[in-house]
């Protein structure tokens, strides 16, 4: 069961691609790239489509998707918690 | 799939472009001319009318765009015949003359000095005969490369850029190498992976070429903005799907370009490209405007990626949509012709996923009806530069 997925290894969030993931979960994540395994935590409920992060950020810190930067953290966000418009925004507008 | 030798069913048209559907439209110049329009279109069964919000006291290079839209769309090969109908004679003449120039039958009317009752008569009967004319006109087989395919992505959520729009830079990679002419767009849409998009320019020319393209778009983000574009840039149902930020967005949609092609050259608005290869058009993100663009720069089957389920059709061109997101797979079924979910849970591998939507493609442009099509979707969006005079 794959439930979330990382495209590159390296990255700093994965992607929950099924429904109903809930706090305290174990997931089960899905390197694409290199087709490697990854275990993770959940730390609250996370929609599909939504991020989670594979490590620990403080405030300024910089987000790596598909081996690039997508933007700045805004506020604290542990490994395992959900990774959205509410801790992470845009560098360039 | 190997696509060494494959064929397709099309209409040649007096130009020696290859349709895939075989519309006669009733296209008006204006705002005004849109009832005009749509009752030839009620009167005449198999017209198709494309009403549109504009066209009255634009001018200067917004005026050429929306110039060549008109024109590009009438000249598109997947018309066979059209009925141009205007307010006044002159744009009216300007527009037929302009379609005209592909060798096909086209008609024009001017409303002032006639009315609608005796200016929906006239056309009613051009249309008519056209109608008749068209519907005798048979498809033949030709070679792949004579297909013309385009892209642009929609309602994009993160299953977006690891599955749909990888799916669609598979079969790019695979069609590029057989001559097929492609196009993507979105200018704004590469913010934060431009980088990646300028390093596949075929030379220097072209990448800099795309880099004023770009650069020109941003100035415009920069002058209006009042926020970082969050909820326009990304949409409100991106972030509903996920996406967090611009360039997230971007490094999803710059997926739909594979790994292989090289960006050829760049194209302006509704221009149409003059060779094989995949080109690049400065456009609006905004679904409708993008695809209605690419009708007009003469495109004949449109890949459409989804990931929250954008439902766009357009009245010319076939969009055929793929989604990856199972729960929109599941929830808008009606409107995905090529499900890909099975990426995300290792059932598909992209070449497999790649090779369906091909399959799709075939079928598509050998008639069968896309879901968008089946449904009436008919979006038909002009892009403004500016305000009116």
């Amino acid at each position: 069961m794959i439930h979330f997925v990382v495209h590159e290894e390296g990255d700093g969030v994965g992607v929950v691609v099924v429904e109903g993931v809930k706090a305290g979960q174990e997931l089960s994540g899905w390197i694409m790239e290199d087709d490697k395994d990854v275990q993770v935590t959940a730390r609250n409920d996370i929609p599909i489509g939504h991020k989670l992060a594979l490590r620990d950020y403080r405030e300024g810190d910089t987000v790596i998707k598909y081996g690039v930067d997508i933007g700045k953290v805004v506020q604290p966000i542990r490994k395992g918690e959900h990774l959205h418009v509410h801790n992470v925004k845009t560098k360039r507008w | 799939m190997n696509l060494s030798n494959t064929t397709f069913f099309g209409y040649k048209r007096e130009n020696g472009r290859i349709g895939v559907r075989n519309h006669v439209i009733i296209l008006p110049v204006d705002d005004l001319s849109n009832a005009a329009a749509q009752a030839v279109e009620a009167g005449i069964k198999g017209t198709l009318a494309l009403p549109h919000p504009y066209g009255r006291l634009q001018f200067g290079a917004d005026l050429d765009l929306h110039f060549r839209t008109l024109i590009g769309t009438g000249s598109n090969p997947n018309v066979a015949a059209v009925v141009v109908i205007g307010i006044e004679d002159g744009w009216s003449k300007k527009v037929a003359d302009g379609i005209a120039a592909t060798g096909k039958p086209v008609a024009y009317f001017g409303i002032e000095g006639h009315g609608d009752h005796e200016t929906i008569r006239r056309a009613s009967q051009k249309a008519r005969e056209f109608v008749q004319w068209a519907s005798e006109l048979r498809r033949e087989e030709r070679p792949l490369k004579e297909l013309w395919v385009s892209t642009k992505c929609g309602e994009s959520d993160t299953t977006s850029g690891c599955g749909a729009n990888p799916t669609v830079g598979n079969a790019f990679d695979k069609l590029y190498p057989h001559g097929v002419t492609l196009v993507f767009g979105e200018t704004t849409e590469l913010t934060g992976g431009e980088h990646l998009v300028a390093a596949r320019c075929r030379n220097d020319d072209v990448r800099k070429k795309f880099q004023f393209v770009f650069d020109r778009y941003q100035e415009v983000i920069n002058r209006h903005k009042t926020s970082d574009l969050s909820e326009s840039q990304p949409t409100k149902g991106n972030i509903a799907g996920g996406l967090t930020t611009i360039e997230e967005k971007a490094l999803g949609n710059i997926q739909k370009i594979g790994r292989k092609c090289l960006v050829d050259g760049v194209l302006d608005k509704a221009e149409m490209p003059t060779g094989p290869g995949l080109w690049f058009m400065d456009s609006s993100s905004a679904a409708a405007e993008m695809v209605t663009l690419c009708a007009a720069s003469g495109y004949v089957v449109h890949f459409f990626p989804t990931g929250q389920g954008n439902v766009i059709g357009n009245p010319i061109l076939p969009v055929i949509k793929l989604c990856a997101n199972p729960r929109t797979v599941r929830t808008m079924s009606e409107h995905i012709d090529v499900d890909v979910s099975g990426l995300l849970r290792k059932e598909l591998t992209p070449d497999q996923a790649g090779d369906r939507l091909l399959e799709c493609m075939f079928r598509t442009a050998n008639g069968r009806l896309t879901a968008a099509e089946a449904l009436g979707h008919r979006e038909f969006v002009l892009t403004r530069l500016y305000e009116s005079a």
